[in-house]
């Protein structure tokens, strides 16, 4: 009897290891990469695509905190808004006789009072969700931006600043070692850490886990600031790959950054989801975008591509449930056929 | 595990399903790069040389004229056509774009650009590849490009618009201006002539009181429009020197029953003003013929490529059908090719032209 039990447990977490949502990512993301190599014979060259990572990194420093929102069953759609409020306030400051080094840590300083301000009023007025919150603070942060710069750009930035989008280290662009630090930093936060823990908790029962004693309205501000911060990040690397900046840069990226945490396997219910998700399906987008690219697919066909893969995700933890209750009910069937077997 | 296979299975199934029909739309839209979807015809293409033209955003019939007249000329020469169109018109579509271009090692770029200065690094390191950067229409700063494919004189056709409005409105009242993006090159010279021919004194009583910008975008074009009627209830004209937001101003005035009371005038495609212009809310307006600013550029990539021009002034090539043209000093130390004089469009002629683009 004992024995029985370890085998059929050890076949349930084998096969439960492989049905994971990340393994999936990680074959659509080799199918995506075989199919590109087929269709064009420029995809398969190691520079080029280390090259091609430069052009969608900078969106990839907000899906970081995004996925911790997310657990937390909440959404911050003003993020792109706090990215192009922090890159104007910068470029602004900068061309104000603002040493550059000095400058870039206002634009950090913006970003980070932006996601505060968003955290503290989601916890303060309880009556109104993230969305409702978000929505408002992007569309302020974005005015703020136009009325600092009113519809013009701002650069002329100093000449060593480009290379922070542009520049290489040891042949690996900055970009991408800047990114997987960050990478690294938050994936520990997520997984090894109480505070970690504490998101999980509150995406699954925000109710119970104030009841055991877990500081809630803390951890939910700082999530929200972090993606602040992060946004303000991303704001300095797009800065130095455009080499100026203007009030209505990055539109649309919230809704990108949130299309790659949902497909990372990160459910908008709150409380599931892994960081690797969320990372694969980073370079999975920004892959399929440049394969597609490099075949020259009309653009409006790509989001359509991007669109069908993004419902796909969504729907496969349901068709999974699906599947589940059916199984239970004809659970005693299988058992016995199994064990013929 | 019956079922993960099946899903595996499927998953491929969709993925390559996916691909399958992106390849396949890029066939039917765009008939002159089936060689690079075909793997038979890879051999093909290298013998061919790529010629890449990126327009500002797709949904733009000015764009798409011009990409009809790119793809005549290049295909004159024996050569292939890559059309790329972003879906925002922002620059940084278009730098990815470009990176593209330069993976796909095509041999000629030329780019109509939302932004002067942001594609600099993108530009420069595709001619660092040997790629033949040109701008047409709107163009990138001189350090981005070899050369520039100018459709009129800037200087002309900014002094004949605020010419033509003041005449209109007979010398006097409040006047507006509906432009493309704020970053657009060309639209930014324009304006900056149409601010000095205002400075001459016969213009004392026309004021100019806002430019605004509807972002080549036709919801924001119109809600651009209607912000200046309310915020500016004495307006009496209307410039928008951008196909795009002509219309959409066009179509404002028209639904709000403006005729008589705000006149517009610009640079707009025939074809989308001739109801307007037929209608009396614009009395005329101008444009260049796109098409052949699109074959003007084709032909210049081509002299690059073959290196019949290197892009220094003074140099002479001929440009199929519209004849030998030269390479003149541009007004920011690069150089351009210059197509001619802005032709004007107004009930007379609007006819015969409604159906030509």
């Amino acid at each position: 009897m004992e024995h029985r039990n370890i085998i059929s447990k050890k076949q349930f977490s084998l096969k439960s290891f492989f049905f994971q949502w990340e393994w999936m990512l990680v074959l659509i993301f080799i199918i995506v990469n075989i199919i590109n190599a087929f269709l064009s014979p420029y995809y398969l060259n190691s520079r080029k695509l280390l090259d091609a990572t430069m052009t969608f990194l900078d969106k990839a420093f907000i899906v970081l905190p995004m996925a911790f929102v997310i657990i937390l069953g909440d959404i911050d759609i003003s993020v792109a808004s706090t990215l192009a409020l922090s890159a104007v306030v910068m470029a602004v400051s900068y061309n104000a006789g603002v040493p550059m080094v000095l400058a870039m840590i206002i634009c950090l300083a913006v970003g980070t009072i932006c996601g505060f301000i968003n955290g503290i009023l989601i916890v303060k007025f309880k009556e109104l969700s993230a969305v409702i919150v978000t929505l408002s603070t992007q569309i302020i942060y974005r005015g703020i931006a136009y009325i600092i710069l009113e519809d013009q750009a701002s650069g002329k930035f100093p000449s060593w600043y480009r290379s922070l989008g542009w520049g290489y280290i040891g042949g690996i662009p900055i970009i991408v070692i800047v990114f997987a630090i960050f990478a690294v930093l938050y994936g520990l936060l997520l997984h090894k850490t109480t505070f970690g823990r504490y998101v999980y908790a509150m995406g699954n029962n925000i109710t119970a886990s104030r009841f055991s004693g877990v500081q809630v309205d803390k951890i939910k501000v700082t999530v929200f600031t972090l993606a602040g911060l992060m946004a303000a990040v991303a704001g300095l690397f797009l800065t130095s790959r455009m080499g100026s900046t203007r009030p209505n840069v990055a539109n649309g990226y919230e809704l990108d950054v949130i299309a790659m945490v949902v497909l990372g396997g990160i459910s908008t219910a709150g409380g599931k989801g892994r960081m690797i998700g969320a990372i694969i399906s980073i370079f999975l987008i920004g892959f399929l975008r440049y394969g597609l690219g490099l075949v020259n697919v009309n653009s409006q066909v790509l989001l359509i591509i991007i669109g069908l893969l993004l419902i796909f995700a969504v729907m496969i933890p349901n068709i999974r449930r699906i599947q589940r209750s059916s199984f239970h009910k004809a659970d005693k069937g299988t058992h016995s056929i199994e064990m013929k077997s | 595990m019956k079922r993960v296979l099946t899903i595996i299975i499927s998953f491929m199934l969709v993925v390559s399903l996916l691909a399958g029909c992106g390849g396949g739309s890029a066939d039917t839209t765009k008939p002159a790069d089936n060689t690079n979807t075909e793997k038979p015809a890879d051999n093909e293409s290298s013998a061919k040389k790529k010629y890449a033209l990126i327009v500002k955003s797709t949904g733009n019939p000015f764009m798409e004229k011009m990409a009809e007249g790119f793809k005549n000329a290049v295909e004159e020469a024996g050569g292939e056509v890559i059309n790329k169109a972003p879906d925002q018109p922002t620059a940084e579509a278009q730098i990815q774009m470009i990176e593209e271009l330069v993976s796909q090692k095509v041999d000629c770029i030329a780019i109509s650009a939302n932004d002067p200065d942001a594609l600099q690094p993108a530009l420069q390191k595709a001619m660092q590849a040997g790629i033949k950067v040109l701008s047409l229409d709107s163009a990138v700063n001189k350090d981005s490009r070899i050369v520039h494919i100018q459709q009129a004189d800037p200087e002309q056709i900014g002094r004949v618009e605020v010419q033509a409005a003041s005449e209109m409105i007979g010398g006097k009242g409040e006047i507006a201006v509906l432009s493309a993006t704020s970053q657009a090159t060309n639209q930014n010279t324009w304006i900056e002539w149409m601010k000095k021919e205002l400075e001459d004194s016969k213009y004392k009583d026309v004021k100019l009181v806002k430019v605004a910008y509807g972002d080549d975008l036709r919801d924001k074009s119109v809600s651009e429009t209607e912000g200046l009627l309310k915020s500016y209830p004495n307006l009496k004209a209307i410039i928008a020197p951008t196909t795009v937001g002509i219309a959409a101003a066009g179509k404002v005035l028209m639904d709000k029953n403006l005729k008589g009371k705000i006149v517009l005038t610009g640079l707009g495609l025939p074809s989308e003003m001739a109801e307007y212009i037929e209608g009396g809310i614009c009395p005329w307006m101008y444009l260049w013929n796109p098409i052949d600013l699109g074959y003007l550029a084709g032909c210049a990539s081509d002299a690059l490529v073959k290196g019949t021009i290197t892009g220094k002034e003074g140099e002479k090539f001929t440009a199929g059908k519209l004849g030998e043209k030269s390479i003149t000093k541009a007004a920011d130390g690069g150089t351009e090719i210059m197509l001619g004089p802005p032709f004007k469009f107004d009930s007379e002629n609007i006819g015969e032209w409604k159906s030509v683009y």
